[in-house]
């Protein structure tokens, strides 16, 4: 019999055997990085990647009301400073010795901050909650900021006046990979339909307005956001409260054991003091009316 | 039938392992296959050992070639692949059928013809033009987004429609390729023999395109198996997907090695497949008689 | 005086901005059989395409049993089916049984039933002595046996008028004969024939008129006495004596 099926099976197997392989042999080694060091938050002696320069990175586009108002001034342009975030920044450089010149802005997506790895930036803030899992491979201040999650339907959806989390059983819901309100979809809600997942938000709201999910779930701010510009006819049906998932805490994300993040702390801790964060809450969080809470 | 002479069998037909060897006899085709062997299993060895010795070995496979964090990500990864199957599968179904409809529109000769062979080129000549990507987004996002009473919402629909589409508009042109290769002689002896253009095509032509561009088709179903995972734009939870989900939650990226292997397993089989019908194709024209 | 069964009146027939057919004229009575000789690209196969309508002529008319075929309006389709053509190569459909290629065309364009048009294959292949092919692939005969087939098959359709193009150039020495034969058989049986060749030695057995083409133009026509024994054009003696001097006549 010809010996060419026998040879051409055998490469084959060996390289589909190769990749096997090479997941059960050997073991990993975790990979430390440097420590952070105690010193002087001085600007000229602060661990920055461009010295004398804050550089912080946010996504494209940067919506409202974290950058940019809820009227349309300063539209994903954060050196605008409108904006919660944008303001924020601003603030805390100010806090710690910069001036508005000496911050510069980046653009990153979103997912790709998270990844491990050393980053061309100081720090990056677009709406990051704090996980168990993201400090395992990034560093992260102190929350700025606390937040729900919340749904977003259109007006006169089944799902636009929900009661209890057992209202939403059979709705189609989606979110953005790789976010908090994906895991809440997951494992708060529960649907008996699997979440739909897209790239960004804006592709969610694209499936929401093309009718192939019943509603979003995204933090209140940016719900706010869609219902009063983003999406005619949408309305934030609930906001949740439950016992089961823990608040939303943003904080702004460092390459882990980067040094700069006791003094960006120090800053922030400041700036709560002096009540500047609740100032900027008021100025472009807080929306009238109430949305009902759901707790279960 | 005569015994295959070692011309044949030697080394392997063009493809994988190269063009065959000097024609030899049994026990040479034997002893090459062995030697082949052995270096293939050497070679193996030798790479395995350069890459588990090198010093960033650890910190790939802990990243890329985790066990705990596979056997954690694979089902989910593998729910998601069977989705991806059931999608090329029924795709390359519609696919063959509708490119060979326009394939024989834009093979139609005549003037009377020219309105509906028009339509087929521009048809061919837009979709083709455009990405993938780009006809999933705008048909699977926009053409629900308009609201027309009767349209369909469902964003699998639309992004099963665009990949159809998009294949269809190249494997129309595999096919016509496939025709316009029969010899003249061939659509001259059936229209001689009284039949239309339509029954030269279906009788005549078409079923001797169709064994030329097999190998063609073929690919294309290869291309298909692997480009069913853009419709991940749209929601859909398929292979590709659930591993990214899984590397946005847990920052490791077995899970995509995972989908990668899954990939292979149906995509290798159907090259391999090709290469053997491609040769057993060669063969067959090589033993008729002029 | 009856019809001729062909006529060609002035054909003029041009392939983008060569001419390939000038001024052709010829007329074919019934049970004729007229042989095309000249060299290659002096236009014979081009005006067996042409009288088949595979082409269409750019000028003047072709008749068919008095009837103009190159008229616009006309059914082409029906008139190929009362003549067969067969050409030098590539004749049979390799994906068709031999029984397959022959009754395709009575079953899908008359319309005859199965039984009936294979009843009707099965005679013409055992009167040609092909019977114990009837169900092989054109891939396992010889090239004489695909070219006899080929006839069978354009037979088949009960034609008025056979047209070859050339049908034993493609073949091996050997087998040039057994086809000439089924052509001879066929003159036999009076079907009209327009037979392009360069057998020169059967052209002079079978025909009943030769015509010498040269560049698009009948230049010389007769009987096959005074084409082959006394040729007037120079062209004509000049086209001869190279066939002579090859030792083909």
């Amino acid at each position: 019999m010809a010996p060419r099926p026998m040879k051409r099976t055998v490469f084959t197997a060996l390289v589909l055997a190769l990749a096997m392989l090479a997941t059960a042999c050997g073991s990993g080694d975790d990979v430390t990085g440097p420590t952070a060091d105690e010193g002087s938050c001085d600007v000229a002696d602060l661990n920055l990647v461009t010295p004398g320069k804050l550089t912080v990175a946010t996504g494209e586009p940067a919506y409202p009301p974290w950058v940019g108002t809820t009227d349309g001034e300063g539209f994903d342009d954060p050196a605008s400073k409108l904006g919660y975030e944008a303001a924020l920044v601003y603030e805390l450089a100010a806090q710690m010795g910069f001036t508005d010149a000496d911050v510069v802005w980046t653009r990153v997506g979103f997912d790709e901050a998270i990844a491990p790895g050393t980053k061309p930036w100081d720090f990056n803030l677009q709406q990051y909650s704090i996980t168990e899992a993201r400090e395992q491979v990034v560093d992260f201040s102190a929350p700025y900021y606390t937040t729900r999650q919340a749904l977003v339907v259109f007006e006169g959806s089944p799902f636009a006046a929900p009661s209890s989390m057992a209202d939403l059983k059979d709705a189609a819901l989606g979110a953005q990979v790789g976010t908090t309100s994906l895991d809440f979809i997951e494992d708060v809600i529960k649907p008996s339909k699997e979440a739909a997942v897209y790239n960004d938000n804006a592709a969610a709201k694209a499936a929401m307005t093309a009718g192939q999910i019943d509603g979003i779930i995204v933090d209140l701010p940016t719900a706010y956001y869609i219902t009063a510009v983003e999406i005619e006819g949408s309305v934030i049906a609930a906001q949740f409260e439950t016992e089961a998932a823990d608040p939303d805490n943003y904080g702004l994300l460092f390459a882990e054991g980067n040094s700069l993040v006791p003094c960006v702390n120090t800053a922030l801790a400041a700036l709560r003091d002096s009540g500047k964060l609740d100032e900027l809450e008021q100025t472009y969080l807080t929306q009238g009316g109430s949305i009902p809470t759901i707790s279960g | 039938m005569r015994e295959p002479s070692s011309i044949d069998n030697v080394g392997g037909g063009p493809g994988l392992l190269g063009p065959p060897p000097a024609p030899g006899r049994r026990e040479e085709g034997t002893r090459a296959a062995l030697i082949a062997f052995a270096s293939t299993i050497i070679f193996t060895i030798v790479a395995l050992w350069v890459i588990l010795a090198s010093p960033n070995w650890p910190k790939i496979q802990q990243q890329f070639f985790d066990w705990g964090h596979f056997v954690e990500a694979f089902p989910a990864i593998l729910k998601g692949f069977w989705l991806d199957i059931k999608m090329f599968l029924g795709a390359e179904v519609i696919i063959l059928i509708l490119s060979l409809i326009i394939a024989m529109i834009r093979s139609l000769r005549g003037p009377a013809f020219f309105p509906i062979r028009a339509l087929a080129v521009v048809f061919i000549d837009i979709i083709r033009g455009v990405p993938v990507i780009l006809l999933i987004l705008l048909m699977g996002f926009g053409i629900p987004a308009l609201q027309l009473p009767g349209v369909p919402k469902s964003a699998l629909f639309w992004g099963l429609t665009a990949l159809i589409l998009s294949y269809s508009a190249y494997t129309a042109e595999v096919y016509r390729a496939g025709i316009e290769s029969v010899h003249e002689s061939q659509r001259m002896s059936a229209r001689s023999l009284g039949l239309t253009q339509g029954q030269a095509l279906r009788y005549v032509l078409v079923p001797q395109a169709i064994r030329n561009v097999v190998p063609a088709l073929l690919n294309g179903f290869v291309s298909l198996q692997k480009d069913v995972a853009l419709v991940l734009v749209l929601g859909i939870r398929e292979a590709v997907r659930a591993a990214d989900i899984y590397a946005a939650k847990t920052f490791n990226y077995t899970g995509y090695i995972a989908a990668t292997l899954l990939f292979l397993i149906v995509s290798i089989p159907v090259a391999r497949f090709t290469d053997w019908y491609t040769e057993r194709d060669r063969r067959r024209k090589q033993s008729v008689t002029a | 005086m009856t019809l001729p069964k062909l006529e060609l009146r002035g054909v003029w027939k041009s392939f983008e901005d060569k001419e390939v057919l000038r001024d052709v004229g010829l007329t074919v009575g019934h049970h004729d059989v007229v042989c095309l000789i000249g060299s290659s690209g002096s236009g014979k196969s081009t005006m067996l395409k042409c009288i088949n309508l595979l082409f269409p002529i750019d000028r003047g008319q072709i008749l068919f049993d008095g009837a103009d075929i190159t008229a616009p309006g006309v059914n082409a389709n029906q008139v190929r089916e009362k003549m067969g053509i067969v050409f030098q190569a590539f004749n049979l459909f390799p994906h068709m049984t031999v029984l397959d290629n022959i009754t395709l065309s009575p079953r899908k364009v008359h319309g005859a039933a199965k039984s009936r048009a294979e009843a009707q294959a099965r005679d013409l292949l055992a009167r040609f002595g092909l019977s114990d092919k009837i169900d092989e692939y054109p891939d396992r005969l010889s090239g004489g046996q695909q070219q006899r087939v080929a006839i069978v098959r354009a037979l088949a359709t009960e034609p008025e008028l056979m047209l070859f193009d050339e049908v034993t150039s493609a073949l091996d020495p050997e087998l040039v004969s057994e086809v000439l034969n089924v052509i001879r058989g066929l003159k036999d049986v009076g079907m009209t024939m327009v037979i392009a060749t360069h057998e020169m030695g059967f052209a002079r057995d079978v025909a009943d008129q030769v015509c010498f083409l040269d560049e698009g133009r009948i230049l010389e026509h007769g009987v096959p006495d005074q084409i082959f024994s006394s040729p007037q054009e120079p062209r004509t003696k000049q086209f001869l004596q190279r066939i002579i001097d090859a030792g083909r006549l």
